[in-house]
């Protein structure tokens, strides 16, 4: 990538580092929450959807707001987080807790889909076989509905990548430590003679979407393939 | 190995309330769709809470309300085989065959796996997917899986009710061999007669959520009462042996000494089956009948006759054989003076004996 320059390749570094943690550690709570979505009856059900798409629907600034309002230093969590060592305020942490936040909606959406796509019959013909629970869930759901969760994944991964107005708005846009790809786009159109750096920071973000999306197409593909036994 | 179940639960527009013991073998839940035979299945395997009720296998309770006791469906050592399979599609059939096994504890694993899939001849699918298997071969990898489970009671809810009759001709064989050869209790759902007399150690008859008969095959199929689940579920079920194959294509068997024949059949010259004759297929004389076509004449004298509320009646007529229903119209027992005691002939068509109406073999020849 000899043709970027070090601030450009310090912004594509980090946006995959906050990307990548973003989708990993958001990952096992979508599919869970995913799973109770699809699959329990409980009170507060309605609510707990609502505040799971909340940020698909706010505007992003109100989202980053409330992180800021929430996991600043000053903020409840932030203070109980930096507690046991952990500051995500004007850190890369907090860049990838706005990107896992933000892209969280999308993540459940494409997993529900698919577990409720899932016959339940099947689960309970693990649970006659001797499968507790966590092993039906294991043996017959998860396989069952690991093209969702890797759509859900790489679709998350992707809006990670382009997240900007939460982000801006929580740990703000410092070169190196919150500067991811999309601020830096911003940062390079504000000052005279940045577009050539923009440009290409654009023709990298294209491409890693599209690559994202074909990723997705076929590995979805594949894992459809082999879970429906053709 | 025995079977205890005592129910009752509210369903929308059903209520069950009833109560069975079954011996081992199969025991057979007989009745109308809607009579809340899935309903006594599912509650067997927990995969439904009712509201009242025990259940006990051989004394090991699943479930008791009364104490509030209730084992999960994964801690109640069950083999399930469902009406549509239910094969795990991303698992190949060496896998499925395998699922149950592994859950089972290590020192209840009866079951030899090659024996199994040799007994239900599945050994070439074993690298297959469920997808690329025909109905029937789907079911028999379910009954291995279900066997392979090492289960303390097989649960059939309707096995072969979504296959062809050419595929049920194909897999009925495989529950018989389940019968005589493993010694689990087998509790059968089905509303089919033919399939219960040829299963059947048991019979429990359900209508409107409430067991109103419960017997022996040859006792309950033969009670009118059990009629509302299909007048043509009405028939004596009888045990003979193959006699002889003849060469104009009928068989030969021996009914108590009396003579039956059948259209070819593929079992050995003596072989013990059972054979349904259904109630309607029967014609009653009170003569030795002369000039007729049919071949198969049974010497008896009436037992009982239960007159319903239409037309017709059902007279049980004492054989060497075993006792054989009639389904004849009311006008015709007065026609004829029949009562209990007065000697008469049972008339048979040979061609009204279905294939599905035999039964495998009770012992080896």
């Amino acid at each position: 990538m000899g043709w970027l320059g070090p601030a450009e390749l310090e912004a594509l570094k980090l946006s995959l580092r906050v990307s990548f943690w973003a989708t990993l550690v958001t990952l096992p709570f979508g599919i869970f929450v995913a799973y109770a979505l699809a699959r329990w009856r409980f009170p507060g059900r309605q609510l707990l959807n609502g505040l799971v798409h909340l940020p698909l629907i706010l505007p992003p600034v109100v989202t980053g707001y409330l992180l800021l309002l929430t996991f600043g230093i000053q903020g409840p969590l932030g203070w109980l987080l930096a507690e046991f060592g952990i500051v995500v305020a004007f850190r890369w942490t907090g860049a990838a807790l706005a990107a896992g936040i933000m892209a969280f909606p999308l993540m459940v959406r494409a997993i529900r889909l698919s577990i409720e796509a899932v016959d339940p019959k099947l689960e309970q013909a693990g649970a006659t076989l001797g499968a507790s629970r966590p092993f039906v869930f294991a043996t017959v759901t998860l396989p069952m509905i690991l093209p969702g969760v890797i759509a859900g994944a790489i679709l998350a991964f992707a809006k990670a990548m382009g997240e900007f107005g939460a982000t801006i708005t929580f740990v703000s846009n410092i070169p190196g430590q919150t500067q991811t790809l999309p601020s830096a786009v911003y940062a390079f159109l504000q000052v005279p003679g940045g577009e050539g750096a923009a440009t290409r920071l654009v023709v990298v973000s294209i491409i890693i979407a599209m690559g994202a999306l074909l990723l997705s197409e076929y590995v979805g593909r594949r894992a459809a393939a082999r879970v429906s036994g053709s | 190995m025995s079977l205890s179940v005592r129910l009752q639960h509210d369903l929308p527009d059903l209520k069950l309330d009833l109560s069975f013991d079954a011996p081992s073998g199969v025991t057979v839940l007989f009745g109308r769709s809607g009579s809340g035979k899935t309903t006594v299945v599912n509650a067997v395997a927990g995969l439904l809470r009712p509201k009242a009720g025990r259940v006990a296998v051989d004394g090991w309770e699943l479930f008791d309300t009364e104490k509030n006791h209730w084992l999960p469906p994964h801690r109640r050592r069950l083999g399930y085989i469902f009406q549509e399979g239910r094969l795990f599609p991303h698992l190949t059939v060496q896998q499925n065959l395998s699922y149950g096994r592994w859950f089972a504890p290590k020192r209840a694993r009866r079951e030899n796996p090659s024996k199994v899939i040799e007994m239900l001849g599945i050994g070439h699918l074993l690298d297959r997917r469920p997808a690329v298997l025909s109905g029937g071969e789907k079911q028999r990898v379910a009954i291995g899986r279900a066997l392979l489970a090492s289960p303390r009671l097989i649960l059939a809810d309707e096995p072969l009710a979504a296959l062809d009759d050419a595929r049920k001709a194909e897999i009925l064989p495989y529950f018989e061999r389940l019968r005589d050869e493993v010694s689990v209790p087998i509790l059968y759902v089905t509303h089919s007669a033919a399939e219960v007399a040829r299963l059947a150690t048991s019979v429990v008859a359900l209508q409107d959520g409430k067991a109103v008969r419960h017997g022996p095959a040859s006792e309950v199929m033969a009670d009118p009462s059990v009629a509302p689940a299909g007048v043509r579920a009405v028939g004596a079920v009888l045990k003979v042996r193959v006699q002889q194959h003849h060469s104009d294509g009928l068989t030969e068997l021996d009914a108590g000494g009396a003579r039956l024949f059948l259209p070819r059949i593929p079992h050995q010259v003596g072989e013990e089956l059972r054979i349904r004759i259904p109630a309607q297929e029967v014609i009653l004389s009170s003569k030795r009948p002369e000039g007729l076509s049919a071949l198969n004449m049974l010497e008896g004298s009436v037992d009982t006759i239960r007159a319903g509320d239409g037309p017709g009646a059902i007279v049980s007529v004492q054989t060497p054989a075993g006792p054989v229903l009639a389904r004849v119209t009311r006008r015709s027992v007065e026609a004829l003076g029949l009562e209990p005691g007065k000697p008469c002939f049972a008339v048979i068509k040979t061609v009204a004996l279905a294939p599905q109406d035999v039964g495998g073999r009770l012992t080896a020849p």
